[in-house]
């Protein structure tokens, strides 16, 4: 039989008895609502964890250190295995060597110290770091009141909540404090000024003309007081600089791309142009290393989690000790493969009840048309032709009970979606998409039903093929 | 005016060769049909006589390929029916064989258009030349205006003549009818009878009837078989059948 025509009957058949076929379908749609309901979820609640863990720049920035730190992490591995040779020196060289690695976005040093800020004359000590213009994509910043630097070497700074609430006298201890909605300890703050004072490194063969220096120090590869300093040799000199705060991050800094545990930021073209002294300075300056100033690491974002690995050896191969949180998102992957699988499974467990009603829906008509089925065989109907019948019924329950389940599971999913955010918004928390039907579950569930639907037919289509046409023809 | 067959001189369209079919019921085995050889040449109107439970309709099954021999052999034209495969049986059934059967057997959710042309999809007839082809049969039994009815909106006869059209839209050589006017009164069986007789005459197809009415087989069937207990007990030659349309009805 052609396929048209075994489609046109088996319809139609379903059409005869529209009652018991439409349950049997509604048990289908149920089923597949099922599993598309919870794997959407679970490919929704992935989302927003690779989502959040991304745009938070951990899982997508590999942390380069200078072999000569011995501090950094993977010491053990590199203590045995780096040479003289290969111990290179983390500087602006290296920084654009990285950056022009494929995979790569973006290098950019990481520039963070310890400072004191003055806020209406009285001094805050904390801890300042420099952030690229591509952290305004940064979670942590999503929640920002005010904006984000109007440009990347602007005289701007973010604050972090916790900061702006010392600078207004709120004690951040408190656990009443963390209630108070950041808009609130935005709002008398945004605009002010904020005066930092910090120490900066200037080679001593510069003289600091314009710097109102309060004190200064030379330091250096100094072999006698009455020696001109060598070309490694630097001053350290105390400056202000006069900052606007145009933003308050929400977020916790430890969430934060490569300015973990900052509470206050600056454009990364500023920070660079302050020549602030760093921790690395007076180190490489004891070990003579710091002919040109060197950065303590460098952060290189990656186009995505997968080519972190490759960027990794890449670095490596240039000399430098490299850090990601790679392992971590495999065992994130490894734990949502499992969360899917089990969703999975629990959603299938209808589709497997509905799979029963199929089979019970096909035995039964097999029975009220048993004789049909002698008259078809009787008029030259092949086992074939029947069984195909049958299969083509059951198809056509399992695809039309798809795309009903598909539809009814995204209507679920939506209404729950709703839901929870309207529970997120009573509760001060932005909203969230959990849910997330993608085309290819679509397509999926819709040919899983279909594959259960025709196994489910299997047992009936051969009982039905197998009919003896002549018992079959005395049935009433 | 009878007379017994000895040697058909056409050439035959069934022979049946020391056929049996046998049943077990429990412990009772039946012997539906019991050693029967008879050959039946191509263009005959046979009629199978006998009283119920003689084998009459147990020896049609077995000639239409919906049942299969205990023991001997039916051969329709020069093929084994005991040798076919199921698949090749069901071919057998749809381009050589033509059925009617006493209760019409029209399935009931079809309309008669989809009924008629129901055999043409399990061969592969395209709609279109299917849709023609079973509108020509229909008009051939006096149905085309009926076409779009379900079998429960027409009378008896009407239903057989359909089922009478089905029969013929695949141009079998065969006719296979069972008791084809034992549910119709006797005019409506009288016209069935024409139309199966100018079937047979018209187009040269060969006839089988099961029927356990002798005055009908003497009216219609050239040739009359007679079965008791699954044997033959008589084959006889009928030279009184009327050869024209009769509008008479059947006592």
């Amino acid at each position: 039989m052609k396929t048209y025509d075994l489609t046109e009957l088996a319809l139609r058949n379903l059409r005869e008895s529209s009652l018991r076929n439409s349950l049997t379908t509604i048990g289908i749609s149920v089923g597949v609502a099922s599993l598309v309901a919870m794997l959407s979820l679970g490919i929704g609640l992935q989302k927003l964890a690779t989502r959040r863990l991304v745009s938070s720049g951990l899982f997508d920035t590999v942390v380069v250190m200078s072999r000569r730190d011995l501090r950094g992490f993977g010491r053990d591995d590199e203590r045995n295995t780096a040479t003289a040779a290969e111990s290179r020196t983390l500087d602006e060289a290296a920084r654009q060597e990285i950056e022009r690695l494929p995979d790569v976005l973006e290098a950019y040093p990481d520039i963070r110290f310890i400072t004191e800020l003055r806020y209406q004359g009285n001094p805050h000590l904390t801890m300042v770091s420099g952030i690229p213009d591509s952290a305004r994509s940064n979670d942590a910043f999503s929640g920002i009141q005010g904006s984000f630097f109007s440009s990347d070497s602007a005289p701007e700074v973010i604050l972090q909540k916790s900061f702006a609430a010392e600078l207004l006298g709120k004690n951040t201890k408190s656990s009443q404090d963390d209630e108070i909605p950041v808009a609130d300890l935005a709002k008398p703050i945004l605009g002010q000024e904020l005066v930092m004072r910090y120490a900066q490194r200037v080679a001593s063969a510069e003289t600091p003309q314009r710097a109102k220096a309060d004190s200064s120090a030379t330091v250096g590869n100094v072999k006698h007081p009455t020696q001109q300093p060598s070309d490694s040799a630097y001053s350290v000199i105390s400056r202000e600089q006069e900052f606007k705060i145009v933003g308050v991050s929400d977020l916790d800094p430890d969430s934060m791309r490569g300015a973990a545990r900052a509470r206050v930021f600056l454009p990364l073209k500023m920070a660079e142009s302050l020549h602030v002294m760093q921790s690395s300075d007076l180190r490489d300056s004891v070990r003579g290393f710091n002919k040109q100033p060197s950065y303590s690491t460098i952060s290189a974002r990656v186009k995505g989690p997968k080519q972190i690995e490759s960027v990794e050896q890449a670095i490596k191969k240039l000399g430098f000790n490299t850090f990601s949180i790679l392992d971590a998102t495999r065992s994130l992957r490894q734990f949502f493969a499992v969360l899917d699988l089990f969703l999975g499974i629990f959603g299938s467990l209808a589709l497997a009840v509905a799979s029963i009603g199929i089979v019970n829906t096909l035995v039964m008509a097999i029975l009220e048309r048993r004789r049909e089925i002698g008259i078809m065989k009787a008029i030259g109907a092949s086992d074939g032709d029947v069984k195909k019948l049958f299969f083509a019924e059951a198809g056509a329950m399992g695809v039309l009970g798809g795309m009903v389940g598909v539809t009814l599971g995204w209507l679920i999913g939506h209404v729950i979606n709703i839901g929870t955010n309207i529970y997120l918004k009573r509760q001060s928390l932005p909203p969230e998409s959990f849910w997330s039907v993608p085309w290819w579950l679509v397509g999926a569930a819709v040919v899983f039903a279909l594959v259960v639907s025709l196994v489910s037919g299997l047992y009936p289509a051969a009982r039905a093929a197998r009919l003896d046409p002549v018992q079959a023809l005395r049935y009433e | 005016m009878t007379e017994a067959v000895n040697q058909p001189s056409a050439p035959s369209a069934i022979r049946l060769v020391d056929l049996s079919r046998h049943y077990q019921m429990g412990q009772t085995l039946i012997r539906a049909v019991d050693g029967l050889s008879v050959q039946i040449p191509a263009g005959e109107f046979v009629a199978l006589l006998g009283s119920s439970g003689s084998g009459k309709s147990s020896l049609l099954n077995l000639i239409a390929g919906l049942d299969r021999p205990t023991s001997g052999a039916v051969l329709v034209e020069d093929r084994d029916l005991a040798k076919l495969s199921r698949e090749e049986l069901a071919k057998y059934r749809l381009r050589t064989v033509g059925m009617v059967f006493q209760s019409f057997n029209l399935v009931s959710r079809m309309t008669l258009e989809e009924n008629v042309e129901l055999p043409l999809r399990f061969a592969e007839v395209d709609r279109g030349q299917r849709d023609a082809l079973a509108l020509r049969a229909l008009e051939r039994v006096g149905l085309g205006k009926r076409a779009t009815h379900r079998p429960a909106e027409l009378s008896g006869g009407e239903q057989q003549r359909a089922a009478l059209a089905r029969a013929l839209i695949n141009q079998p050589k065969l006719l296979l009818a069972d008791e084809p006017t034992g549910n119709l009164d006797s005019h409506t069986g009288t016209e069935i009878m024409n139309f199966i007789r100018e079937f047979n005459q018209s187009l040269g197809m060969t006839i089988v009837m099961v029927t356990h009415e002798r005055a009908l087989a003497e009216r219609y069937a050239k040739r009359m078989i007679f079965l008791a207990d699954g044997k033959l007990i008589d084959d006889q030659l009928n030279s009184i059948a009327i050869t024209t349309e009769t509008h008479e009805n059947h006592p």
